[in-house]
């Protein structure tokens, strides 16, 4: 059949929306995976057992078993129990608690990591428990950990290819309509590569950028 | 929880089980050889396969595995590439796959001190029996926890060949969840089958990097 990339032009504006909802996409669980990191590196650290052990559960489940695995599931059975979220609600939620898993292991790290005295030295000047953690321990662990938590969150940017197959229209499905209406594959699918790839570059310099303020302040 | 139907359709979900397997060990057996080419490449004295390596991991890291198994399977047949669907899968992923073993490998064998490699040479070692005599048996050892997190990420990216209907673990749930309505019953029998995969492989290759540690 051979390639005609002259096909392009007359879809790139449906791939083109579609990069923009995959980077829509991205962001939204990338937020919701570095805030629900936190929540669960605190509970896995810090709270009474009984709350503990079913999060660790949770937490092994997540990583053991693959993400496409956990999008059917949030998508269909969340139905079964009568909640129907929008694709791109239950992508976002999805991708989000994944990910999240992932950064909980990096940033129960980084809290162990930060120095006892500091957690010592806000609880003597009259921090309660928690507020020690918030104001003084969280702080500086999430700062430490935030490189590895960039790559986390390129991972996620190409993992985000995965919610076409519940049905959100982000780059692959995009991608996946062109080529519906021109049988054309490699074309199109090589476009979307081509502007992950695009994405992915912004990312990474984004992180070096974040990186390199955090060496300065140091 | 419908236990019932569980125990009705079991057995499709252990067959697809061995399917999973199967397309793991291919695809790691792949992985690895383009992982040691890639890192061979990455090392070289020659800039133009310094260049290509770095290429290769950069554009393969880069872009997402399921666009890559797209791309051969789907538009694989216009530039004259038939592959069948699990072909397709084991050589997509090993590919993919690889790209990171090869980071992996190059880790691994810089993280050698230098020298090693020095000393080696100084005793009259050419640059490839330094190599094959000296760095690669420690670097071999170095590098089996972190090939074991490849493995571990590989295994679960199989599920993606679902997508080209690789009759497979994710494909076998999904099919089942469309057609029973019980998704919570279907996650169950394939999550557990896959922490069981997942599970075994860990301690395999924490068996292996006791055994092959020297301190």
């Amino acid at each position: 059949m051979g390639l005609d990339f002259t096909v392009i032009p007359g879809y790139l504006d449906i791939v083109l929306l579609g990069g923009l909802w995959t980077v829509g996409i991205t962001v939204a669980a990338a937020l919701l995976s570095f805030f629900g990191g936190v929540v669960f590196a605190v509970i896995a650290l810090y709270a009474p057992w009984i709350i503990r052990q079913p999060f660790r559960l949770i937490e092994w489940v997540f990583m053991g078993t693959p993400l496409l695995l956990q999008l059917f599931l949030i998508y269909f059975g969340l139905v079964q129990i009568g909640i129907d979220l929008p694709a791109f609600v239950a992508g976002v939620i999805g991708l989000g608690l994944h990910f999240a898993v992932y950064n909980s292991e990096l940033i129960q790290t980084a809290i162990l990591s930060v120095d006892k005295g500091q957690m010592e030295a806000a609880r003597t000047v009259g921090l309660s428990r928690v507020q020690a953690l918030r104001k003084v321990v969280v702080p500086q662990a999430v700062r430490a950990v935030i490189p590895p938590i960039g790559n986390n969150m390129i991972a996620l940017l190409k993992d985000s290819a995965l919610v076409s197959v519940i049905g959100v229209s982000e780059l692959t499905l995009s991608a996946q309509r062109a080529i519906g209406a021109t049988y054309r594959p490699f074309e199109f699918y090589l476009l979307a590569a081509a502007l992950y790839y695009v994405i992915n570059l912004c990312m990474e310099a984004v992180q070096r950028r974040i990186e390199r303020r955090i060496a300065i302040s140091r | 929880m419908d236990v019932d139907l569980m125990l009705r359709v079991y057995p499709f979900f252990l067959e697809a089980a061995w399917v999973t397997i199967q397309l793991s060990v291919l695809t790691a057996l792949l992985g690895l050889a383009c992982g040691s080419l890639g890192a061979a490449a990455r090392l070289s004295r020659f800039a133009l396969a310094r260049f290509l390596g770095a290429a290769y991991v950069s554009v393969f890291r880069g872009t997402p595995a399921l666009i890559q198994l797209f791309i051969l399977y789907f538009g694989g047949p216009q530039v004259g590439i038939q592959l069948d669907a699990f072909e397709a899968g084991v050589i997509g992923l090993g590919v993919n796959v690889g790209a990171y073993m090869t980071e992996t490998i190059r880790g691994a064998i810089i993280s050698i001190e230098k020298g090693q490699r020095e000393a080696a040479r100084t005793l009259g070692l050419s640059r490839w029996q330094a190599m094959r005599n000296v760095i690669l048996p420690q670097a071999a050892r170095m590098m089996v926890r972190p090939l074991g997190v490849n493995l571990n990420m590989l295994i679960k990216s199989t599920a993606l060949v679902a997508a080209i209907s690789v009759i497979e673990l994710t494909y076998t749930a999904q099919r089942y969840i469309g057609s029973t309505y019980k998704p919570f019953e279907m996650f169950l029998l394939a999550g557990v089958l896959y922490m069981i995969i997942i599970y075994a492989t860990g301690r395999g290759v924490a068996w292996l990097d006791r055994k092959v540690r020297i301190v």
